[in-house]
């Protein structure tokens, strides 16, 4: 990184408060890791103690100091995923790859970290490489997910894939599910969902795996879209999905499903982000009249 | 003013004190050790506990950061908080037997085993030096890093740190601090306190232990032992 990106991305979060995390965060972001010469650039760059720079960067699980491998299992050690056996998973994964958790292996290709609780306890033991999570992680499975990630995670077959959580979603007002058979993504029925934009309207697919970002649009977006928020709405009722909070990667308002099991699926409004976010915590319960 | 209640003892105090000062102020005793005057109270070591509030609604609260509010009921030597007390002595001791400010507390309070596992910690994370480096030195040469179980104090990336005038505050100010002295590596020097003054300890050969000004230096009485 040179020292014009750095300048770029303290620029963006200086007077902020609070922009510290922010900042470190597109900093690895960029780098992979957190270098200690960094670190000291920042600090002089935005007159924060190093104390305290480092301080923040040492807190957080998610930054690391040492460089990373190329991939990176995170295995949960949470309360949930402990009991269910979690430590033999950890175990599992430095016999298999030779390191202990906390490091890389020679060749620069894994990192194994562990984290207290990833948020999906009912799912647990659970273990997320590169992004994608794996649910009720057994001993036998972890040489399965080393040898898949190895492979490419995109290869193979979606549908036999373990590794992706499929999800049943319905629509938060009237309730009618958003499966459909009819328009199957990845080998399974698709979420499908009714769009309004400038340009008309449409359908959009979602593909029912969570993790997965394929997502079909029956017609294309109009161009000016990509960039613009859409109205996503039920195709049943016709209402327009409440939204509760705004996407982390955009800024733009999420639109939120039920998800079969007391979950609920926030996806982002503007079809070119990616921003989705399964939230394992019970939806809210409706308001009571 | 703010009307509150201590020990049965009725008084006022400025609004923005907190219980802590208005008890020294009716002359309770409330033992501390992460507070010191002139640092801002940081709520760490939990020794200041009182009970505030009424039957039910009783709770324990750290004297140091709780404000003083209208009305409050406060008992500092209550069952509760006597019980909760040497609780945390115990604790204390647990992790830093070594420390001479712990072990008066423990003599001062009757505590006289500790139930725990043992361990020879060097540092009980009151933050002390943390807040002395920063508010008094204005340095903030050394912090909080890590969390939970890592969690530590020290300089970044445990080197020296640019901006450390090697004043030795944090080691004045530090309750359990006799074993964090980094004699043995200078480099790492923390405070560099001894080197200041007399270097005891550096070159150990050429001092006798008499000449040491920390009395007893635990840091010799140690390698003695061993
Ligand atoms: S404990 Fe593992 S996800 Fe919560
Ligand atoms: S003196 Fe109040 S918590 Fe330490």
């Amino acid at each position: 990184m040179n020292n014009k990106q750095l300048d770029s991305i303290i620029d963006k979060y200086h007077d902020q408060p609070g922009g510290l995390i922010g900042l470190l965060e597109e900093t690895q972001g960029l780098l992979g890791y957190l270098p200690e010469y960094v670190l000291r650039a920042i600090s002089e760059k935005t007159g924060r103690p190093l104390a305290d720079v480092y301080g923040v960067a040492t807190f957080y699980r998610a930054f690391s100091l040492k460089p990373r491998g190329r991939h990176l299992a995170l295995i949960c050690l949470g309360t949930a995923c402990h009991v269910r056996g979690a430590p033999r998973i950890v175990e599992e994964f430095e016999k298999h790859l030779g390191v202990k958790a906390g490091e890389t292996t020679k060749d620069k290709e894994f990192t194994v970290e562990t984290v207290n609780c990833l948020g999906a306890c009912a799912l647990g033991p659970t273990v997320v490489v590169d992004g994608r999570y794996y649910s009720h992680v057994s001993r036998r499975k972890v040489r399965e997910i080393i040898a898949q990630t190895k492979r490419g995670q995109e290869t193979g077959d979606p549908a036999a894939d373990r590794r992706l959580v499929p999800m049943e979603a319905s629509c938060p007002a009237c309730g009618q599910s958003l499966m459909d058979g009819k328009h199957p993504t990845e080998g399974r029925p698709s979420i499908s969902l009714e769009f309004l934009s400038d340009g008309g309207g449409g359908r959009l697919h979602l593909s029912s795996l969570y993790g997965s970002p394929v997502a079909e649009w029956e017609p294309a977006p109009p161009p000016s879209s990509p960039v613009s928020a859409v109205v996503l709405c039920c195709p049943h009722c016709g209402k327009e999905f409440e939204s509760r909070s705004l996407c982390a990667e955009c800024g733009a308002d999420m639109a939120l499903l039920r998800i079969h099991g007391g979950f609920h699926l926030e996806i982002c409004t503007v079809p070119a982000c990616r921003g989705r976010l399964l939230s394992l915590i019970p939806t809210p319960a409706e308001k009571r009249t | 003013m703010i009307q509150l209640t201590i020990n049965g003892l009725s008084t006022s105090v400025e609004e923005g004190s907190t219980i802590l000062e208005a008890a020294r102020f009716l002359g309770f005793p409330i033992p501390t050790l992460c507070h010191l005057d002139g640092l801002t109270p940081s709520g760490n070591c939990r020794l200041c506990v009182v009970e505030i509030g009424e039957g039910e609604r009783a709770r324990l609260v750290s004297s140091c950061t709780y404000r003083a509010e209208p009305g409050l009921k406060v008992r500092t030597s209550s069952e509760r908080v006597v019980k909760a007390r040497r609780m945390i002595i115990e604790l204390l001791l647990a992790s830093c037997p070594q420390s001479k400010v712990i072990q008066d507390l423990a003599s001062a309070h009757g505590v006289r085993r500790q139930r725990f596992r043992q361990e020879y910690e060097d540092c009980i994370l009151c933050g002390r030096c943390v807040r002395m480096c920063e508010e008094q030195m204005m340095a903030k040469a050394i912090g909080f890093r890590g969390r939970g179980e890592r969690r530590s104090i020290g300089t970044p990336f445990d080197v020296q740190s640019d901006v450390c005038r090697l004043c030795g505050g944090c080691l004045y100010v530090c309750p359990a601090c006799q074993l964090r002295c980094t004699y043995t590596e200078p480099e790492k020097a923390v405070c560099g306190g001894c080197a200041n003054i007399a270097p005891p300890c550096i070159e150990k050969e050429q001092f006798s232990d008499l000449m040491c000004y920390m009395d007893p230096c635990v840091a010799c009485e140690i390698q003695k032992d061993q």
